[in-house]
């Protein structure tokens, strides 16, 4: 579809990478075309494409084996990704190999995912140096060859380690969207490499990355979504005029705008904190937890909206819709849903006390 | 399409952070000095005369105006900062919210120069209150139903008619209105109104209170009877006021005090839950604090995007429609949570209360200065349904 003029704030730098991301989705992963494709040919072109551009290790510094493209630029892919609804691994692999990046760890060729993808499950380090645990909801892991893993020994030590995933049990599962949510087990797995974190890495951090991840994707998304179905009402007639002429249909459609504005300023705003981030603090929290609860709740609200506008023919396979409204769906539940990070959002801000709420909203 | 809505990750500048430790000692030294209690949103005596003054005297109004009129050529994002703080703090700034806002910018651009040096001044000093003579008693929304008269005499116009909801009336010293020059045409139901500098508290103006339902008076009716107006009180053109009264409403739209009036009853939420909160407190906080802190982001774009002399009127349209909406939910989702509060929290009683005015605030909310119907299909006519 022609999405012109991205809607997120990027600097001249970031368009260039993003918009190369753009051309090679509207080339290759045309959402009609993609519909209509039932055997799923469209992948490997556009994943070799993707790979020749560098996309897949932009966070990968050069000297680790990928492209060194800055925390911004891979986060204005991630935009354009969602905007596409882009159904392969590409943001699993771009986590996965900014994670190993933080322990120095090469990045293998082909596509990658991140274990574990949940904030409840845990993998521990054996005494042996092999790991152990179960990862539910792993997107992609089925079509991934490595798997970047976080995992935690005995001492609390953290660990991040590369793994072969033809070494781990895996039991396939379809998601929302339709997309791989599959089930990783490991059982004395011996990791290709595995080196302790830096300091201060911790699971939650890697939940905040790949949450402000799925919000940008959820957000591109809400904006393709908001295009398509301004453009339908535009089209359909119905008691003999347009349905965008009638006032109900247009309030929606300004609701929907709403939603789609509150994910892409939630989104790009945590992506911008964490790319300018000098410490994890509180208020890189709230931008990313904030940014992870309302683009889910924008998914659910805007989505409903885009296939209400839609009626009967947004409902159908044939129909691209779908392939926006139930990934962003999706999304909301990898890396921590709204709810888990409203809890720990709400913990904080308890924890800091009401007078240092405001001072920790206004902190920017 | 129309082009896609933009909302840039806008931080403030470090010379906001300064200003708004200022303020922030400054309120806190006004509270100390029991000018007004932040904790009691719901007083009477909503007018406070010396507060403005001081205000004034820091140099907080008139922030982005030209120095020649008493202004301070300071940015939007510093006037932002000044505002939200002013906001959260609960201070009583009736007095010179209007004219700081909307007002004085109206003047600096259809008030002849002498006018502008008498009046702007004055503003900049906390002097002078305004209010706003839109609506009318068969005129809301529908702005250009208006029929309360200017007819052409010798110097200037007489007014014949009555404004109503026009909040601060009773303590105004101008206003600005509309009032109606000529009939609308067939081409145009716009054609005809034209913009006004109004003295109030003269002979021929009558201003009525009206009781609203938080037990406040703010809302007057306002009635012109042969009322004089010079003609150098015209402010623009003559039967166009429809192309002044429906420009730079972003700044209006967009601003903190578009989500924050009752922000509030969350901030006593958490002093209520304290601490450790049980699962269903922080839930219910935590998405509460990621929405406001959305809404915050968006409306701090906005802000520097007209800063860089953008004109983003759609996303300043979207930020008014949610936010009005969010800080009119807020006192209705506090109220669900507060359920879980335990019956020794100290300060139950003040959230109690001020639940009970936020709950009775509540639905005005998306009522004043253009309703969610009104901004929606502004919406739409940017997103090219209309």
């Amino acid at each position: 579809m022609p999405i012109s003029n991205s809607g997120n704030a990027v600097a001249e730098s970031e368009n260039i990478v993003a918009e190369t991301a753009e051309k090679i989705f509207a080339d290759l992963a045309d959402a009609q075309t993609i519909n209509r494709d039932e055997k799923g040919k469209w992948k490997a072109p556009l994943w070799q494409a993707l790979t020749d551009a560098g996309l897949p290790l932009a966070w990968v510094p050069e000297d680790c084996g990928g492209s060194g493209a800055s925390l911004a630029e891979g986060f204005s892919v991630l935009s354009a990704a969602g905007r596409f609804a882009v159904a392969v691994p590409l943001a699993e692999t771009m986590l996965a190999g900014w994670l190993l990046a933080q322990a120095k760890i090469a990045s293998p060729d082909g596509e990658m995912t991140v274990v574990p993808a949940s904030p409840k499950d845990r993998i521990t380090v054996n005494a042996d140096g092999s790991l152990s645990g179960r990862a539910r909801g792993v997107p992609f892991a089925k079509a991934a060859k490595h798997f970047a893993v976080l995992a935690s020994d005995a001492k609390g030590g953290v660990s991040i380690a590369l793994v072969d995933a033809s070494k781990c049990r895996i039991e396939a599962g379809i998601g929302l969207g339709g997309d791989n949510s599959d089930t990783v087990t490991l059982d004395k797995v011996q990791p290709v490499t595995t080196k302790e974190a830096p300091q201060g890495f911790d699971q939650t951090r890697l939940m905040l990355m790949g949450g402000v991840a799925r919000a940008l994707q959820i957000a591109g998304a809400l904006e393709s979504m908001l295009e398509i179905s301004v453009r339908y009402s535009n089209e359909r007639v119905a008691f003999e005029k347009k349905i965008s002429k009638f006032q109900a249909v247009q309030h929606n459609l300004a609701r929907l705008a709403g939603e789609s504005a509150a994910a892409l300023a939630a989104a790009t705003s945590a992506a911008d904190a964490i790319a300018n981030a000098e410490t994890f603090d509180d208020e890189v929290f709230l931008e990313a937890a904030a940014a992870k609860i309302r683009c889910s709740e924008a998914a659910e609200k805007g989505g409903a909206i885009a296939h209400q506008v839609h009626g009967a023919i947004g409902f159908t396979v044939e129909h691209i819709l779908h392939r926006y409204s139930l990934r962003a769906l999706a999304w909301r539940d990898d890396f921590g849903s709204e709810s888990y990070w409203a809890v720990e959002l709400g913990k904080l801000v308890c924890n800091r006390g009401a007078d240092e709420l405001w001072p920790l909203v206004a902190s920017r | 399409m129309t082009a896609a809505l933009r909302f840039d990750p806008i931080r403030l500048p470090p010379k906001c952070e300064q200003l708004r430790k200022e303020v922030r000692a400054f309120l806190a030294e006004e509270i100390a000095a029991g000018t007004f209690d932040p904790h009691k949103p719901n007083r009477e005596d909503t007018d406070v005369p010396e507060f403005s003054r001081k205000v004034g005297e820091r140099g907080w109004l008139g922030m982005t105006w030209p120095k020649k009129y008493g202004g301070h050529e300071r940015s939007f994002l510093e006037r932002y900062v000044v505002t939200e703080e002013m906001r959260v703090a609960n201070a009583p700034t009736r007095r010179f919210f209007v004219a700081d806002r909307q007002s004085g910018p109206v003047l600096l651009k259809y008030a002849p120069e002498h006018i502008k040096m008498e009046i702007l001044p004055r503003i900049c000093k906390g002097e002078i209150c305004f209010a706003i003579g839109m609506s009318e008693p068969n005129s809301g929304s529908d702005l250009f139903a208006a029929k309360t008269r200017a007819t052409k005499t010798d110097g200037g116009y007489l007014i014949n008619g009555t404004k109503i909801w026009t909040s601060s009336a009773h303590i105004a010293d101008y206003m600005i209105a509309i009032f109606r020059t000529s009939p609308p045409t067939k081409e145009n139901r716009r054609h005809g109104l034209t913009q006004f500098l109004v003295k109030m508290k003269q002979p021929g103006i009558q201003v009525n209170p009206i009781g609203q339902i938080t037990g406040q008076y703010e809302f007057n009716e306002v009635v012109f009877t042969d009322y004089f107006v010079p003609d150098d009180h015209v402010l623009g053109e003559i039967d166009g006021a429809w192309k002044q009264a429906t420009s730079e409403l972003a700044y209006e739209r967009s601003g903190p005090e578009r989500f924050l009036e009752t922000y509030y009853v969350l901030t006593e939420l958490v002093r209520a839950v304290g601490n450790n909160p049980d699962t269903r407190s922080a839930e219910g906080i935590g998405r509460l604090v990621a929405q406001v802190h959305t809404m915050r982001r968006m409306s701090v774009s906005v802000a520097g995007m007209l800063q860089a002399g953008k004109e983003p009127v759609v996303e300043a349209s979207i930020v008014k429609d949610i936010g009005t909406i969010w800080e009119q939910q807020l006192p209705h989702r506090v109220r669900e949570l507060s359920a879980f509060v335990e019956e020794t929290a100290t300060n139950r009683e003040t959230l109690e209360k001020q639940l009970d005015f936020a709950i009775k605030t509540a639905p005005k909310l998306t009522i004043q200065g253009g309703t969610t119907e009104v901004l929606r299909g502004i919406i739409a006519r940017g997103l090219g349904l209309r």
